[in-house]
């Protein structure tokens, strides 16, 4: 039975569970609400979920498992000797799958019976032909391993299934069963309902506290693999970014250096950019800008923000780079090419305006009023107001703001992909194109790849770095705000 | 404490600093005072009193033209100051505002350390040219603002810090430094407790031979110990305006003579 069934089925018996648990805690209280202890939907509310949670949990964890196991059973069942020498197990396992799959398609399109899968021979059928007739693509023909095999896999996923839907169902009916017998009228359910959403609260919780805590594991785990196969001062020294790929290991030079600097000027562009524009547009629209204005104004900018980065991309492609090019470098001489750090810098600044101006805008308005009133009460003009008492009161916050800009712009990939290029170089000419640590990453990983070169692992280097960087910029930022919260609470 | 007999101080002078003819002022469409014509003394203290919303606050931001920045409060007839109209065209509200100071209902020192809170209007109005000119001012200040004890060892502390009755006192400590000629107070002492009120009423007292003092208070006690002049203000319009000693033991109106008793209010 297909799994969605198999939800849809539990989620009946819950919507039964949640009336037949109300009627039941009715009846126990002879009709009469204030004999109950708690409101009579939450007897029903416990009844549903005793019903559905125990299920979907197995189902989950069925789910999880089953492939896993099944893997390994049939894993052991292929000979070494089917296993060519420019494969590998997994690859194998994957053809297995494959083949099943196919063979599902085919029953399920009535060519064949379920009976007449266990009889196929490679000698007899032509399998590759048979299962290209329902769309399912091999490389190579099939052979009598993998047929045997994936007949196999067919069989224990056929019984697997059926295991987990009859063990989700029996969960099913006994939570209903469970939650019915214990609806009285002295039953605490308002407390077990309530108690069953923290729980799920907290799971919602952990399960993004337990994803990061895996994305940095996993990166770490793969940091290891390229350090054992590469020496760590030269990735952090190194000054040259030149991986090879055809011939492997050895002849590579992957320092980090070209790369955090050109992340690193790029982002301090941006910045330049982005802060004082965001910063004076905060300005306006929270200490001159009339309402009409400002409730025009602060939506018009925020479109800034949602905006893809990929029409960024664009705009640096075939607007802001060209223009450089021809107005300033060439005049200049500073350089023939319309990728440069300028581009990328100055359109991912215009992205970043938003971010630094939405925030700057909310903390300058929390900037007491008193504060304002007792400057202009000395005599102070607006702009005196501003520069000198609202803005360094601000200023935490402000800072705040642009840390988190910040780890925007050491982030971002597609800008820079389109408007700095991809040449890894070490230069303080701002019209030379340059890249960034998050598009090498990229490149480092996209095409054919395999996980034990350091030419890809080095990838995960990178990617950690990044991450302890901008982790660290979000540290101070977040510390930075906190103590700013302080001071007027 | 103080006794009743600091507002029974002769006054010294009785030429008029403020006045004001027929001052209406809107909110939008509320008309929070109405037809008010009132003679503030030089080097007096002037108390405002009067129940809540009654229009005090708002009269007394009207004489350093605070109400302009807010944008629907719209105020009509004259205010002279010293005979020139502070409404007129040509006045420049910052420069007004310079002339006369405010202190407002909470402590609101800037997040600056304390001896800038103080050099903030100098250094603004351009009144010291060198370090000492405004070491000399702020010294001064704090001094005349009976702070100086408390805080001159710690100068470059945040203004922020300090007690609610020292930021009140910094504040004023604040408004003096720019040498106002009329310092405006609203309700200085709701937010300290007895002690810092008393320093800071006799601090008002002080502040009287040299600057007209213009404050707004909801504690009878208070505008009868700080006061001479007492303008009692109800539902906007103003009822009763005389010595302080008058209002309070003589009040010629009966809704003056019902507030100060407690019955109204």
């Amino acid at each position: 039975m297909p799994v969605i069934w198999i939800l849809l089925i539990v989620l009946a018996l819950a919507a039964v569970g949640y009336v037949l648990g109300r009627r039941r805690a009715y009846a126990s209280a002879e009709g009469e609400i204030r004999k109950l202890h708690s409101l009579p939907a939450y007897y029903g509310y416990n009844a549903a979920m005793l019903t559905a949670v125990p299920a979907f949990f197995v189902i989950a964890i069925w789910l999880i498992a089953q492939p896993i196991l099944i893997d390994a059973r049939i894993g052991a069942l292929i000979p070494d000797s089917a296993i060519s020498e420019s494969s590998t197990r997994g690859l194998v396992m994957s053809d297995v799958r494959r083949v099943a799959e196919g063979l599902d398609k085919l029953v399920a399109a009535g060519s064949l019976t379920d009976e007449e899968t266990h009889n196929l021979h490679i000698e007899t059928t032509d399998i590759r032909e048979l299962l290209g007739s329902v769309g399912t693509a091999l490389g190579s023909d099939v052979a009598p391993e993998v047929l045997s095999a994936a007949q196999d896999y067919r069989v224990l996923s056929g019984a697997a299934s059926l295991g987990m839907t009859i063990l989700a169902f029996v969960a099913a009916i006994g939570g209903l069963y469970y939650s019915l017998k214990q609806t009285n009228k002295d039953f605490r359910a308002r407390n077990t309902v309530e108690s069953m959403v923290l729980s799920l609260l907290v799971v919602a919780s952990t399960i993004a506290i337990l994803t990061t805590a895996g994305i940095v594991l996993s990166m770490l785990f793969e940091t290891r693999n390229f350090f054992s196969q590469y020496n760590w001062a030269d990735f952090y020294f190194g000054t040259t970014w030149s991986p090879s790929f055809s011939g492997r290991g050895g002849s590579s030079q992957l320092g980090l250096l070209p790369l955090l600097w050109g992340t690193l000027y790029i982002s301090v562009i941006a910045l330049l950019v982005a802060v004082p524009i965001g910063l004076y547009a905060a300005i306006y629209l929270s200490e001159y800008a009339g309402p009409k204005m400002r409730s025009a104004a602060k939506p018009l900018i925020e479109i800034l923000a949602g905006i893809p980065t990929i029409v960024y991309g664009l705009f640096a492609l075939i607007t802001v780079g060209p223009m450089l090019r021809d107005y300033f470098a060439q005049p200049l001489g500073l350089g023939e090419s319309a990728s440069s750090v300028m581009t990328a810098g100055i359109v991912m600044g215009v992205m970043l305006i938003p971010f630094v101006s939405s925030l700057s805008d909310d903390i300058i308005n929390a900037v007491p009023q008193s504060l304002r009133d007792g400057s202009l009460g000395l005599g102070a003009t607006k702009s005196e107001t501003i520069r000198q008492v609202v803005v360094p009161a601000a200023l935490p916050g402000i800072v705040g703001a642009v840390l988190l800009a910040a780890s925007r712009a050491i982030g971002e990939t597609m800008i820079v992909v389109m408007g700095a290029g991809a040449a890894a170089r070490l230069d303080l000419n701002p019209f030379e194109a340059m890249t960034t640590v998050t598009v090498k990453i990229v490149s480092q990983l996209t095409g054919d790849t395999d996980f034990s070169s350091p030419e890809t692992l080095v990838a995960f280097a990178l990617g950690l770095t990044l991450f302890v960087i901008t982790l660290g910029l979000n540290i101070v930022a977040l510390a930075i705000v906190r103590k700013y919260r302080e001071q007027y609470e | 404490m103080n006794n009743m007999l600091m507002s029974e101080k002769k006054l010294e002078t009785t030429q008029t600093k403020i006045s004001a003819k027929d001052v209406n002022v809107y909110y939008g469409d509320t008309h929070a005072i109405k037809d008010v014509n009132v003679e503030i003394p030089e080097k007096t203290v002037t108390a405002f009193i009067g129940p809540s919303g009654c229009g005090k606050s708002t009269f007394l931001r009207c004489i350093n033209r605070m109400n302009d920045t807010i944008d629907v409060c719209r105020v009509t007839g004259d205010i002279l100051l010293d005979a020139e109209d502070i409404y007129d065209k040509r006045v420049d509200p910052v420069q007004l505002r310079a002339k006369v100071g405010m202190v407002f209902q909470k402590p609101n020192p800037f997040p600056k350390s304390i001896y800038d809170n103080v050099a903030y209007g100098p250094r603004i109005h351009g009144l010291a040219k060198t370090k000492a000119e405004i070491d000399e001012i702020v010294e001064k200040s704090l001094r005349r603002g009976a702070i100086w004890d408390e805080v001159k060892d710690r100068l470059h502390a945040p203004g922020t810090g300090l007690s609610g009755g020292q930021q009140q006192r910094l504040c004023i400590a604040r408004a003096v430094a720019t040498e106002p000629e009329v310092l405006l107070m609203d309700e200085p002492c709701s937010a300290l407790d007895p002690i810092a009120t008393a320093q800071v009423e006799e601090l008002i007292d002080d502040l009287r031979s040299r600057y007209s003092v213009v404050i707004v208070t909801h504690s009878m006690q208070q505008a009868a110990r700080v006061s001479q002049k007492t303008a009692f203000f109800h539902l906007g319009n103003l009822v009763e305006f005389g010595d302080t000693s008058d209002i309070f033991t003589n009040p010629s109106d009966s809704r003056t003579e019902s507030y100060i008793t407690g019955r109204i209010g």
